[in-house]
């Protein structure tokens, strides 16, 4: 509070300072500042990192920026930022930028996998990329070629990457590291919702008055959002409950009422408690009018495995992986499973066999009864047994906490609001966690409604805009469509003008899986895109291997040399975000877009440009024609016949016909949005960077980026996925989808704010997506009637019972590893490690651990310990204070940093619903280096 | 850390170091330096130091806490450092202190300038240097320039204090600019704070906006006949017996120079 008083006296020191020089000495100071800011321009745009989507405003001179400052409009964060967002200034100019192409070559200068990197031209670049992938696809048909996409994808980005590979290609082995990301929360919304992203907005902030941090480390994690759940807080201490949970004490139990520190993936016992307490002790807080209106119940199956490879005995696997691989195929129960999966007929001791490990994602509709039978297990003593994650607190306290917590979301009329990052989505069983959040706010009625909701943070600033929302996945389309389904691979190929029969409707391969095909020789060519697939993802050692040691090409397209880069065969210098016109969408749904600032650096280039460039190399006749895919027996069908119908010639290139058509080229340019700025893609720019063709590049002389928007927003329109025309996002700050008559939609499913549910017209909610509405029924042992239940306008409510993680800490492996991020830095570090305040702040990745533990291991604060798995091991100096402090038992190593490369020593389990990887707990042992 | 190829290079610019502090030197050298070997004000000693000026008659400039220093934390100051030759210090932007368990520079010391009793603990009869005891310094702010005023989410050297929540807090306020954010601004504790400086190395802004100040120059101080009523353990500061106005001490302003009885009969003000 001191704040205002401070501001105030400023404020009238400097007033009355005014008043006593009269007002010559102000025109002067004015003139000056005018002068220092003169050729200054300022422009609007999103912050870089994360899913926050925090404005900014951008200055730049002489063709580079030289400041940077809140964006005081924009809504999210009203001219703030954190500290990462402080140095957006910076992040373009580190000292170690890619500039040129570059290729591993022997001295004879020809392509060497064993060789050590050279510059090379554009041209020499493309030549190489074409002659691997017509190589490839020779070899492997179209599944023989990959992409590692990523939520940092501008959505123009997404969209051309999404064209070339499955329009172009006819590949779905398209993935972006959102899938390490946030792909629980997505099929958790999917299940549950119908259709993806959350329907509340971050303006449930300053209504709730029960704020829920579970598995999320907001005040590191969404600085911005912190600040506005600390506003809340304060504007009202005594109502405002802050509720925070996680497997270790973090910066955000700072401010919380209650914290409670649980056992990893015991979050699953807790929600189960919770909704017990609701259920069976207070059924009177349940909002039966929702419910029995809005709401099926509905169950899976357990033994769904913990997404490993099938093949246990994988000849790639060494020796020390092989009993944690075997848990893929079955696992014996232990006595807290005992009772969870006592409703299946199972005991401790019993093994479980994995059956259903192929289709994890089935679910029937059960009844309310059988729920409620299957949540009779989670007493308050029993999960207290199972959850509690601190040694030395006692079990009394914990259960007072856990009984507070039940209290504060069931209190009638008090708005809950959940949120979660990481804590939930990179979870074995992520999408049954994701799922159990709604159960509560369900039950209670407190969903969907401005104040009340359980709201998926997202980790990267387009994993909804771009990821998600562009469908960059394996198997997804645009707007929540999916490629296995006729119906939505029509309306892409309608949409994008192709050939019907030109989409492949077979599933392609997730993140981890490309990495696991390129291990197997199933994957000959894989691209990386905005992404760090060499870094980010667990069990590390053997992609590295894979892609050093095996045939196989791949290319990086980056700013800067992280293990990406070096474990690549070509490297791509490309654009970074202000060098290039772009769009990004944030976690509340609201769309961003921003213009060119600067040329590129060097002979960089945008992403956009490198897909299109590539498509130049490619005849529809080369990849349109009948085509074999592994798994589906009629293949691909040849489509150039009914192309050619269509009016395209066999030698009309992927350009042509993706990137070039007519469509594309009634975008003119120059156009009115773009006056006053440049577009490297479209016109070229000062630098006339030697293209593909070995000619300086002069611009494709059509507005590409309007273009690839205004096509991927026909896929929305009237589908409850509506943006509004390119234009009108450069004149606001941003829109919350869907955009229906020109406005945006703050709480979707609610029919007062959302049109779509209004039009429904089925009273005060509805919940209108698609996906996974047809459903078997039965018991919570299975189905017992085939026949579809259609759940038009209706959610679920999941029971999901408690299970261990895949990996648990026993005498030799003897203590629990969580990974995750640090505020100063962003991701792998490739952007933030290069700014040299940011880095000073924090040069490297320590081990957190509890001083007991480091004791016992004969080390102290400052050490350098090996953190040692089945999988591989890495050196990190011991922290034991500071701003992680783990309970006894668990370590924290954050991953940004490539020289504590954690990723070595993380699993690659996944959940087998989402395919998101667990990156929060295995075991490891820890001794002196 | 300390690793061996850079530990040579580290011998010899010690041993050099301490070459001339220990003043083999000749008189010109000598005397071109003479202002250095005064206590400096600003200068920031090694855990346990002395005070300033009894730092100086005690330190033999030996060296030991230096090549004891794990981290390279610790200099010996040479000619032109503009601080007295031959004694250790260390600036914590560049590294600072960080806090060793058994802090092992404060036992090398032979000549007890750096004390080993004012950082001694007791855990059942057993003596232990306690690191949070140790007073190099203490962090200051300067609110101007700290952006957490402003309202950015910053607050890195919260996060990099190694006495986090007890030596920097978060003070929490509301942003009535915005309307719907807090500041988290730092708050440094002088009564936890050891000036280890790791604050002063994580600041993000272009020149540190919280930095250690030798705590002499950092402080002020109150006197004793005020106590926090509602702060009960303020009361110990009576048990601090200190070279100040005692109780028993009269005071005197301007007005009263003069005894009583001579004011009253001095009518020349009338």
């Amino acid at each position: 509070m001191s704040m205002e008083r401070r501001e105030f006296l400023k404020s009238a020191a400097a007033a009355s300072a005014a008043a006593a020089v009269g007002m010559t000495v102000p025109a002067t100071v004015e003139a000056a500042s005018n002068q220092a800011q003169a050729g200054w321009r300022w422009d609007k745009a999103a912050c870089r990192f994360c899913g926050t989507g925090c404005g900014i405003m951008m200055a730049t001179k002489d063709d580079r920026i030289v400041a940077v400052k809140g964006d005081p409009l924009a809504p999210v964060n009203r001219g703030l930022n954190c500290i990462k967002g402080y140095f957006n200034a910076k992040i373009m100019y580190g000292a170690d930028r890619l500039t040129q192409p570059l290729l591993r070559m022997n001295e004879q200068g020809q392509f060497d996998k064993k060789g050590k990197f050279k510059p090379i031209t554009w041209q020499r670049a493309f030549d190489e990329m074409e002659k691997q992938i017509k190589s490839a696809l020779k070899e492997k048909g179209p599944t023989g070629v990959a992409m590692f996409s990523s939520g940092q994808q501008t959505v123009m980005e997404g969209n051309a990457a999404l064209k070339l590979m499955k329009a172009g290609f006819r590949t779905n082995n398209i993935d972006p590291n959102a899938r390490l990301c946030m792909a629980s929360a997505v099929t958790g919304f999917m299940n549950v919702f119908g259709a993806d992203e959350p329907s509340g907005c971050y303006d449930d902030i300053e209504l709730a008055e029960t704020i829920v941090a579970f598995g999320s480390n907001m005040a590191e994690m969404h600085p911005i959002l912190w600040s506005r759940v600390s506003d809340r807080k304060l504007s009202n201490p005594d109502k405002v409950q802050v509720i925070v949970l996680s497997t270790y004490k973090h910066r955000t139990m700072d401010l919380a009422d209650v914290e409670i520190v649980f056992k990893p993936n015991t979050d699953l016992a807790i929600f189960n408690y919770i909704a017990r307490e609701i259920v069976y002790n207070h059924p009177e807080a349940i909002d039966w009018d929702f419910v029995n209106k809005y709401i099926v119940f509905a169950t899976g199956p357990v033994d769904i495995g913990y997404g490993l490879r099938e093949d246990i005995h994988h000849p790639k696997y060494k020796k020390s992986e092989l009993d944690t691989a075997a848990k893929q195929k079955s696992k014996v129960l232990t006595a807290d499973e005992g009772v969870s999966l006592g409703y299946l007929g199972y005991k401790a001791g019993d093994t479980l066999e994995m059956k259903n490990s192929g289709d994890a994602n089935k679910h029937w509709k059960i009844t309310f009864e059988e729920f409620k039978k299957g949540l009779a297990p989670y007493t308050l003593d029993y999960t207290a047994k199972v959850s509690k994650g601190d040694p030395d607190e006692s079990i009394e306290e914990f259960k007072a906490k856990l009984q507070k917590m039940a209290d504060l979301y069931i209190e009638k009329n008090r708005k809950a609001l959940t949120f979660w990052t990481m804590g939930f989505n990179q979870h074995t069983r992520g999408t049954w966690v994701n799922e159990q959040a709604y159960m509560i706010h369900f039950l209670l009625g407190k969903q969907a409604k401005p104040g009340s909701g359980a709201f998926s943070l997202t980790g990267q600033p387009s994993a909804c805009g771009t990821a998600r929302e562009v469908g960059t996945f394996a198997h997804r389309l645009p707007a929540d469509m999916v490629v296995m389904n006729p119906e939505h691979r029509k309306r892409a190929e309608e949409i994008w003008k192709l050939p019907a029969g030109t989409i492949n409707p077979k599933m392609g391969s997730h993140f981890t899986q490309i990495h696991r095909d390129l291990e197997d020789g199933k994957v000959k060519f894989a691209w990386v895109s905005v992404c760090n697939p060499y870094q980010d993802t667990g069990n590390a050692e053997h992609w590295i291997k894979a892609a050093r040691e095996m045939d196989n090409f791949i290319v990086t397209s980056d700013g800067y040399p992280g293990i990406s880069a070096k474990v690549s065969d070509l490297i791509l210098p490309s654009a970074m975000m202000y060098e290039k016109w772009g769009a990004y969408g944030n976690a509340e749904r609201r769309t961003q877009h921003w213009r060119q600032q600067v040329t590129p650096i060097g002979d960089a280039m945008s992403d956009t440009w490198q897909f299109v460039e590539l498509s130049k190399r490619f005849t529809i006749k080369e990849v349109w024609g009948a085509q074999k895919i592994p798994g589906l027996d009629t293949g691909l069908p040849d489509v150039l016949g009914t192309a050619k119908a269509m009016g395209y010639k066999e030698t009309d290139t992927l350009f042509d016909v993706l990137f070039a058509n007519p469509t594309a080229k009634s975008y003119k340019w120059p156009d009115a949005v773009g006056k006053g700025f440049q577009n490297s893609e479209v016109e070229g720019d000062k630098r006339n960077v030697i293209g593909s063709d070995g000619k300086p590049f002069k611009g494709y002389g059509f507005f590409i980026q309007k273009y690839l928007w205004e096509e991927y927003r026909k896929f929305g329109d009237g589908h409850g996925h509506d943006y509004a025309d390119f234009d009108t996002y450069h004149k606001v700050r941003g829109l919350k989808w869907p955009v229906v008559d020109g406005k945006e939609t703050a709480w979707r499913y609610n029919a007062k704010y959302d049109p779509y549910a209004k039009k429904a017209n089925s009273g005060p909610f509805s919940f209108y997506g698609h996906a996974f509405k047809e459903i078997p029924s039965g018991n919570l042992k299975g189905i017992t009637d085939q026949t579809k239940v259609h759940l038009d306008g209706k959610a679920k409510i999941f029971f999901r019972p408690y299970m261990e993680p895949t990996e648990v800490p026993d005498s030799n492996y003897d203590i629990w590893l969580c990974t995750g991020r640090v505020l100063e830095h962003w991701h792998s570090g490739t952007m933030t490690m290069r700014v040299p305040e940011l880095y000073r702040a924090v040069p490297e990745a320590l081990c957190y651990m509890h001083p007991k533990d480091a004791e016992k291991r004969g080390v102290k604060q400052g050490d350098m310990v090996w953190v040692e798995s089945r999988r591989g091991k890495v050196k990190a100096h011991v922290e034991t204070r500071g701003r992680n402090r783990p309970p006894r038992g668990l370590v924290f190593v954050p991953w940004f940093d490539e020289k504590v490369y954690i990723n070595k020593v993380c699993l690659d389990h996944t959940c087998p619903i989402s395919k998101q990887i667990d990156h929060k707990k295995c075991a490891v042992k820890i001794y002196k280096a | 850390m300390k690793n061996s190829p850079s530990n040579d290079r580290r011998r010899f610019l010690l041993s050099a170091a301490r070459g001339i502090g220990l003043s083999a030197m000749g008189a010109l050298v000598w005397s071109a330096y003479v202002g250095e070997v005064k206590a400096a004000p600003l200068i920031l000693r090694p855990p346990g130091a002395l005070r300033e000026d009894e730092f100086i008659k005690n330190c033999i400039k030996c060296g030991l806490c230096v090549e004891a220093c794990p981290y390279d934390t610790l200099k010996l100051a040479k000619p032109g450092d503009n601080l007295p030759i031959g004694t250790p210090y260390f600036t914590p932007r560049n590294v600072p202190c960080y806090m060793c368990d058994l802090v092992p520079c404060v036992p090398a010391c032979p000549s007890g300038a750096l004390s080993q009793s004012s950082l001694a603990t007791y855990i059942e009869n057993h003596a232990k240097l306690d690191i949070k005891k140790a007073r190099m310094g203490l962090a200051v702010i300067d609110e101007e320039s700290c952006i957490a005023t402003w309202g950015i989410q910053c607050d890195a050297c919260y996060r990099a204090c190694p006495l986090m929540g007890e030596a920097i807090t978060i003070e929490f306020s509301k942003n009535e600019r915005t309307g719907k954010h807090a500041f988290l601004k730092p708050v440094v504790h002088a009564d936890v704070c050891t000036g280890c400086g790791m604050c002063e190395h994580a600041c993000v802004t272009k020149k540190a906006a919280i930095y250690v100040l030798p705590r002499a120059l950092a402080m002020g101080e109150v006197g004793n006949h005020y106590i926090k009523g509602w702060e009960p353990k303020d009361e110990k500061r009576l048990d601090e017996p200190k070279p100040e106005v005692t109780h028993h001490e009269l005071t005197k302003t301007k007005i009263s120079e003069k005894s009583a009885l001579d004011s009253l009969n001095d009518e020349s003000g009338l």
